[in-house]
């Protein structure tokens, strides 16, 4: 019996003893990796510019992130593919033609100011993307709302601008957004395929459901909050959407154009910044849609889904406090006494 | 889909196939035994024997401190050589007995009583309570206690806890194939002690043998039900197992009786069985010796007292050179080992030895990111992320918020997490740090 003793140094540690093999770095690879059909859609229609700008983001969300823990002396976490999709998600959401400093200065946003200042991975109240994005369109809106024809990019980097769907639905009502596809049929197959003007990772609703799809089928996020949000969007835009009056609206040119696929599926799906309770989220989602269709139809932005989704964050510590989940017997034990 | 289970709820891979085709054979008994006089939960035994003093198998030893107790009885025969404090698998220091064995294999009181079935209930629970029966499943609670439900309390239904939802152990398993006869009628008796003719058997449907034999146990027998569950952990877990089968809700804080219920281990029916037929006390149990880290995995037949290093020795040692993890218990709720001179107890339903290449070392842990799995699988119900924050934190006080109490350590959300958090440690941090 010594033997085994002195042969054999004791593991000691507390219950658990086995754990999944999930972690933190592999759901946001994952997660990066999802989202790289997205960012193919987006070089293929708008060219070699849409791809510098997202990688400039991803290497200034690495660097800011890496100097930023360097300079408070923490722990360095840039392998962790956090601060990787943060640039990722902010370059899909940049239109291809900004200036190259947009996405550096809106990068060091998301990652210093947004997620570091406030105390790194899990502790930011905002989506660090959406941030850098509101910041970069406040400070330069005319350069964060140039959009470019979507296949004159090959052609010159000066490219032929050109309004958003929801631009044109905005200022120039839904007439002349048909007659600039041609037909309503036309119109939704290029909305699906990404054919139109827009931030160069939200255009192409494929691709961006190809990834969510995969996310979903790994269990990564679930369909409470896109379904719920993408939903509430749907029925405003019936509702109130229309010239004609009530119940008028198309609810598919909202649902598949401007930034709601990938803001439903992508950000407003950021573990940190939403509910973690299954009706909270599904009341997230709800906020969410109705202050998007709040902005489309009466603000003036013609695309809402970024402060929506922002502004719904401010709201998650409250609805997770208020909707906890439901505790095992704890009802009964109510009406038992 | 069907078969009956709880929400929430985890899958982790089961390992089962290591011990689950090895008979239950005889542990050899130990040269000396360290019996602890606490095994259970409540007042702790004040020893009636001596140093010098000669014991039987069987003989008392220590006398229950209080009604929430148990007696505990001398596990070999021989003679009495210190009293004094030992370390248990839990980690703490625990009066104890040491019993030189002195291979006689005397018995005190051992009468076979066939006719068992007719006495008084009263006289039942009484054989029961001086057999030194506690839950042997884990839990240790004294059995005599669950056996005598207040009278504002009616209990109609019994149930044997047959899931074995800990990955690696199959003691529960191998008594169900190899002696379900016993184990129905220790689950008669039960019956017919607290009064009630509903029986409920449930086991997980991994283990098909024992559904199949427990069924043919109890077949034409009207008042009881075998039931296949999902495997799913914890579906062993009292209140887990209580929705599971009967799909009562026991209430937040209650215990089962306050739906009617109790729930026994298959384990301690057959000891049930084995006292009122025989009055045996408690002095052995059915031991699972497993894991990857160990040569040969068995089911062992072990008395209490006898230290853990012998059983590793009996099961051929361990495989490897190098760190190995020993653990008490299962691999989800067990305790590891510090020592391996610590006794087998009452509560002890597995040795389970961990090779490198399956504990996973204490690792960093990072922040929760907030991801909600541990929410989502959570069979309380409760928000461990939240628990784990604010116990990090040092804010205990605001765990209570978040139903602290009502987290009965099962090991889920750690086992989910991403972040690799030590999620129960800190609830168990917390625990000790504000009072309910």
């Amino acid at each position: 019996m010594e033997a085994v003793k002195k042969q054999h140094e004791l593991v000691v540690s507390v219950s658990p003893h086995i754990r999944s093999e999930e972690t933190t770095s592999r759901i946001m690879w994952t997660v990066n990796i999802s989202l790289l059909p997205a960012l193919f859609a987006g070089v293929y229609f708008f060219g070699p510019r849409a791809l510098i700008a997202t990688v400039l983001c991803i290497i200034t969300a690495l660097v800011s992130e890496w100097a930023f823990q360097k300079i408070t002396s923490r722990e360095v976490t840039i392998s962790d593919g956090s601060a990787f999709l943060t640039g990722l998600l902010l370059g899909l959401n940049l239109p291809a033609s900004v200036p190259f400093y947009i996405p550096i200065i809106g990068t060091v946003a998301a990652v210093v100011i947004t997620k570091q200042l406030f105390g790194g991975l899990g502790y930011n109240i905002f989506n660090p993307a959406l941030i850098g994005r509101a910041f970069v369109l406040i400070t330069w809106p005319r350069a964060m709302t140039t959009w470019i024809k979507p296949d004159a990019a090959f052609v010159s980097f000066d490219a032929v601008t050109a309004a958003t769907p929801l631009g044109l639905l905005k200022e120039e009502g839904l007439a002349k957004l048909l007659a600039e596809f041609g037909d309503r049929a036309n119109l939704y197959t290029e909305l699906l395929l990404g054919h139109r003007a827009g931030s160069l990772g939200e255009t192409s609703v494929i691709a961006l459901l190809i990834g969510a799809a995969f996310l979903l089928y790994k269990r990564y996020i679930s369909l409470h909050i896109p379904l719920s949000f993408i939903g509430t969007v749907a029925v405003i835009a019936w509702i109130f959407g229309g010239k004609e009056g009530l119940f008028t609206g198309d609810p598919i040119i909202h649902v598949l154009s401007g930034g709601l696929i990938l803001g439903a599926f992508f950000m407003a799906t950021d573990y940190v910044t939403v509910p973690s309770v299954k009706k909270g989220q599904i009341l997230f989602g709800i906020g969410c849609g109705l202050i998007t269709m709040l902005i489309r139809l009466k603000g003036g932005y013609p695309e809402g889904v970024m402060f929506a989704i922002l502004l719904m964050n401010c709201f998650t510590p409250l609805i997770d406090r208020n909707l906890k989940s439901k505790v095992f017997g704890f009802q009964k034990k109510k009406e038992a006494k | 889909m069907g078969l009956p289970t709880f929400e929430g709820g985890i899958h982790p891979p089961e390992h089962k196939e290591l011990a689950e085709h090895s008979p239950i054979s005889e542990a050899k008994p130990p040269v000396r035994a360290t019996i602890p006089l606490s095994q259970h939960i409540g007042a702790p035994c004040e020893p009636v024997v001596e140093i010098g003093q000669e014991v039987k198998k069987g003989e008392l030893i220590g006398n229950p401190g209080g009604f929430v107790s148990a007696p505990v009885h001398a596990s070999v025969s021989g003679r009495v050589i210190a009293i004094g404090e030992f370390p248990v698998p839990n980690g703490r220091m625990v009066t104890s007995v040491v019993i030189e064995n002195d291979k006689k294999e005397e018995w005190t009181t051992l009468r076979d009583n066939p006719d068992y079935m007719n006495l008084s209930a009263e006289d039942l629970r009484e054989k029961i309570k001086e057999a030194g029966i506690v839950g042997l499943g884990g839990a240790t609670f004294p059995a005599h206690v669950k056996l005598s439900p207040p009278k504002e309390k009616p209990v109609d239904a019994v149930i044997i806890n047959g899931a074995e939802c800990e990955p690696y152990l199959t003691a529960d398993h191998r008594l169900m194939v190899e002696r379900p006869d016993d184990v129905a009628e220790g689950l008669r008796i039960i019956m017919k002690v607290l009064g009630v003719n509903r029986g409920y058997i449930g086991i997980e449907s991994n283990k098909p043998d024992a559904v199949e034999k427990m069924k043919a146990a109890v077949a034409g027998d009207g008042n009881i039900e075998v039931h296949a569950l999902e495997v799913k952990y914890p579906q062993g877990a009292e209140k887990m197992l209580i929705k599971s089968i009967l799909d009562r809700d026991v209430p937040a804080g209650g215990l089962p009786m306050d739906v009617g219920v109790v729930v026994h281990n298959v384990g301690t029916a057959l000891a049930i069985y084995e006292a009122c037929r025989y009055g045996k006390p408690i002095i052995e149990r059915v031991v699972t010796v497993t894991g990857r880290g160990i040569k040969e995995p068995k089911n062992l037949m072990v008395r209490i007292g006898t230290p853990i290093s012998q059983l590793i020795e009996e099961c051929s040692g361990f495989r490897d050179e190098g760190p190995v993890k020993v653990i008490v218990g299962g691999p989800m709720m067990g305790f590891a080992q510090y020592s391996l001179d610590v006794p087998v107890t009452k509560g002890t339903s597995g040795i389970l030895v961990m090779s490198r290449d399956e504990y996973v070392p204490a690792e960093k842990f990072g922040p929760c990111i907030r991801c909600g799995r541990c929410i989502d699988i959570c069979p309380m119900g409760l928000m461990p992320s939240m628990l784990s924050i604010f116990s990090e934190k040092g804010r205990y006080e605001d765990c209570k918020e978040y139903n602290l109490f009502d987290c009965f350590e099962c090991g889920s959300c750690t086992f989910v997490c991403p972040s690799k958090r030590p999620i129960v440690q800190f609830v168990r941090l917390a625990k000790s740090m504000v009072k309910p």
